[in-house]
């Protein structure tokens, strides 16, 4: 084991896979040389070459495009968005060309070998354009599969099943941990499931549901619920398409109540599917309504970062709702 | 009017024997007027620019080079998050928009600070939109560069790169309908023209005719990534050619020159209806942003061969030799930008962010109701824990 931040544990999954595999190749936006502008590809290019990370045009329909049509060839590409907030040119070609590629040829061809890195959400000062969380645009896809992890450890192990699944996988990476976040990393290769969530830590009063960066503002909740005598149960839901139904009504037959916290807006975000699903699964089990803490209904601003972020406050207010419906 | 027709394969030319067109073939040569050490070529036609504008322009360019020095310090000692230079650029943004008309609509990429002061957005607007605080005119939403004005029509930066310039052909097809003889310069790196939105944008200007210019700043430089590894071929200028688009290369660092071939396009532009795409070829001196470090992906000898290229000491040596500045001149001018950049700073470092309630504002014309009940929950959540809030928990009481 040795300690890594999430970037190099990123940087580690890509080099296993690298070696592991000579199909794998990865590229995106100053990805090469430079090693990406969080240097998650450092030193790749020295080490496997400039035909398997490189340099693309600055074109993101095209850098995924490319890489659809280099996964439809039987690849591994792990393309770069160099910020989830600039994936929107390429939306065409992954909702209308990732997703359906299999499907609509009768799986005579797939791009199953496709992975798409980007860094997302807020808590850096990015304002409107380098803060937002869009998971849930793509999670209205039927053909991709969505992953978030939530520390170093999650990063690697997700991110090198996501590589090797036989399907397209949007890989959606905390930047704001980046390097905030350190822990005990393998340095060879192992994987964790995808579609799987983990409870990470167990409690008998109320069920908070969260995914990437949020996790860690959860657990801030819930110590701060712990002073008032709460039981917490946290679930990472790790994948968030698929996503795991079982794990989470499981807790919340258990619990009785349930809250998601989400950075994104609170209007259609991932988390209105989570309630949707957990009234249908335990509605007779449940005390109060699913509760969500939520980012608000505006562009992600600047100057009102604070104000506008479900922070551990936020979340822990969501907590007392649940519980004093 | 008649009827617009195909192109019948009848018209064109035919040929028998095999030809390939080079991917080279339209090599454009590159306008120039002045040469490095500020002399001029010998037969070159200097734009017709008087003493007080010549003088307007290199005083901007003077600001602007002490306005990027200082709040690069700035974002380096933490008073602000983000700041962008425009270092080595400062003449292809300037000498561009003295061609313009007041009233032509400018659209920035987010490096055309110089623009927007000959313009005349004072320093306490840049200051304030740097400090996001509630003098802002974009309201502390966006991050430090992103400005705007309607009423200087320079429209607000958006960080997403290309999105302008398809907006640019509309915004002009706008101006043209209206007939009041106006056009709109788009501005945009060698880098945001690898997006699709360019090759958008700029199709329809030409197949609409529009009254734009669009203004490319070939710095050489997309974050890391050169522009060998951007395109291959003669740059950005050929390709308007293809779109059936006038084209112009210009030296960038030439300050006459870009003048001269913006006044031409826009003369283009507004009174045939023809849009121009015009290449200005200079170099990115700073990093990409306070996000990057240049020594990262370059040498230090490049940059240094690039430096004796830079724009400002060609346009003041030959202000000094016309005899319109002297060099203690030109040194207290720059003085004094630095006491009013540090003194405006300050100033608007004390400014508080906006009022929370900006925080629904603007996304509809009127909030909606269940944007004015997050607000509400929102202030009450501040008031219950208002040392987590600081900036905003002394409004809400």
């Amino acid at each position: 084991m040795a300690k890594m931040n999430l970037l190099q544990a990123i940087n580690s999954a890509l080099d296993v896979a690298m070696a592991k595999n000579d199909k794998v190749s990865v590229f995106g936006e100053d990805v090469g040389h430079f090693g990406g502008v969080f240097r998650a590809t450092s030193g790749l290019q020295e080490k496997y070459g400039r035909a398997r990370c490189f340099n693309t045009p600055l074109v993101e329909q095209g850098i995924i495009g490319f890489a659809n049509g280099l996964a439809a060839q039987g690849s591994l590409p792990v393309a770069e968005i160099q910020f989830g907030d600039y994936i929107f040119p390429a939306f065409d070609q992954i909702v209308n060309e990732t997703a359906k590629f299999r499907y609509r040829s009768g799986n005579e061809f797939n791009v199953g070998g496709l992975t798409i890195r980007t860094p997302y959400g807020g808590g850096i000062h990015g304002g409107h354009y380098h803060s937002q969380s869009p998971e849930a645009y793509f999670a209205h896809t039927p053909g991709l599969k969505i992953v978030m992890p939530r520390n170093p450890y999650q990063a690697k192990g997700l991110l090198l099943s996501a590589i090797f699944d036989p399907n397209p996988v949007i890989f959606m990476e905390p930047k704001r941990l980046y390097r905030a976040a350190v822990g005990e990393v393998p340095e060879e290769e192992y994987t964790l499931p995808l579609g799987k969530a983990e409870v990470v830590q167990e409690g008998s009063d109320v069920t908070v549901i969260g995914w990437g960066a949020q996790v860690e503002v959860i657990e801030r909740a819930a110590e701060l619920a712990k002073k008032d005598g709460v039981s917490v149960e946290i679930i990472d839901l790790r994948s968030i398409l698929p996503w795991d139904v079982d794990t989470v009504a499981k807790s919340v037959m258990k619990t009785g109540r349930a809250v998601v916290s989400q950075e994104a807006p609170h209007t259609m975000a991932f988390g209105s599917e989570v309630a949707a699903t957990i009234q249908e699964r335990c509605f007779l089990y449940l005390e109060s309504p699913v509760m969500r803490a939520s980012g608000l209904d505006t562009p992600y601003p600047l100057a009102h970062e604070k104000e506008y972020f479900s922070d551990h406050l936020k979340t822990y207010e969501a907590i007392k709702r649940s519980l004093n419906y | 009017m008649a009827k617009q027709m195909a192109k019948d394969p009848q018209k064109t030319a035919v040929v028998t024997e095999l030809q390939v067109i080079e991917g080279n073939a339209l090599n454009i040569p590159m306008y120039q007027l002045l040469k490095e050490d500020g002399s001029v070529h010998k037969g070159a036609e200097l734009p017709d620019i008087d003493k007080e504008l010549a003088l307007k322009m290199f005083d901007t360019m003077q600001f602007i080079r002490v306005l990027d020095e200082r709040m690069i310090a700035a974002q380096r000692q933490g008073r602000i998050s983000f700041y962008l230079s425009s270092l080595g650029e400062e003449a292809a943004a300037i000498g561009s928009a003295a061609a313009l008309k007041f009233e032509d609509m400018i659209m920035g990429q987010y490096r055309e600070q110089g623009s927007l002061a000959f313009r005349g957005f004072t320093i306490e607007q840049f200051m304030n939109q740097l400090f996001s605080n509630a003098k802002d005119l974009g309201k502390g939403r966006q991050m430090p560069v992103h400005y705007g004005s309607a009423e200087l029509n320079f429209m607000t930066i958006s960080s997403p790169l290309g999105t302008q310039i398809p907006q640019a052909a509309g915004y002009a097809f706008g101006q043209k309908q209206s007939g009041d003889k106006t056009c709109t310069l788009c501005y945009f790196g060698e880098g945001a023209a690898s997006e699709g939105d360019f090759h958008a944008g700029m199709n329809m200007a030409a197949v609409l005719k529009v009254p734009a210019i669009f203004f490319c700043r070939n710095n050489g430089y997309a974050i890391s990534t050169p522009a060998a590894e951007q395109f291959a071929g003669d740059g950005i200028a050929p390709r308007a050619v293809g779109y059936g688009m006038k084209a112009i290369r210009v030296d960038g660092n030439d300050i006459f020159a870009v003048y001269k071939a913006t006044q031409e396009a826009r003369r283009l532009a507004v009174e045939e209806n023809e849009p121009v795409l015009i290449e200005a070829m200079s170099y990115r001196m700073a990093g990409h942003s306070t996000s990057d470090d240049p020594t990262g992906y370059r040498s230090r000898e490049e940059e240094e061969a690039r430096r004796v290229r830079e724009p400002m000491i060609r346009f003041r040596n030959w202000l000094v030799k016309q005899g319109w500045i002297t060099e203690e001149e030109a040194d207290a001018q720059q003085k004094a930008h630095k006491d009013t950049v540090l003194a405006a700073l300050k100033e608007a470092e004390k400014v508080d962010v906006p009022h929370v309630d900006e925080i629904i504002t603007d996304v509809y014309a009127e909030p909606t109701e269940a944007l004015k009940v997050q607000l509400e929950e929102l202030k009450a959540h501040i008031r219950k824990y208002p040392d987590a809030y600081p900036n905003t928990s002394g409004g809400v009481k």
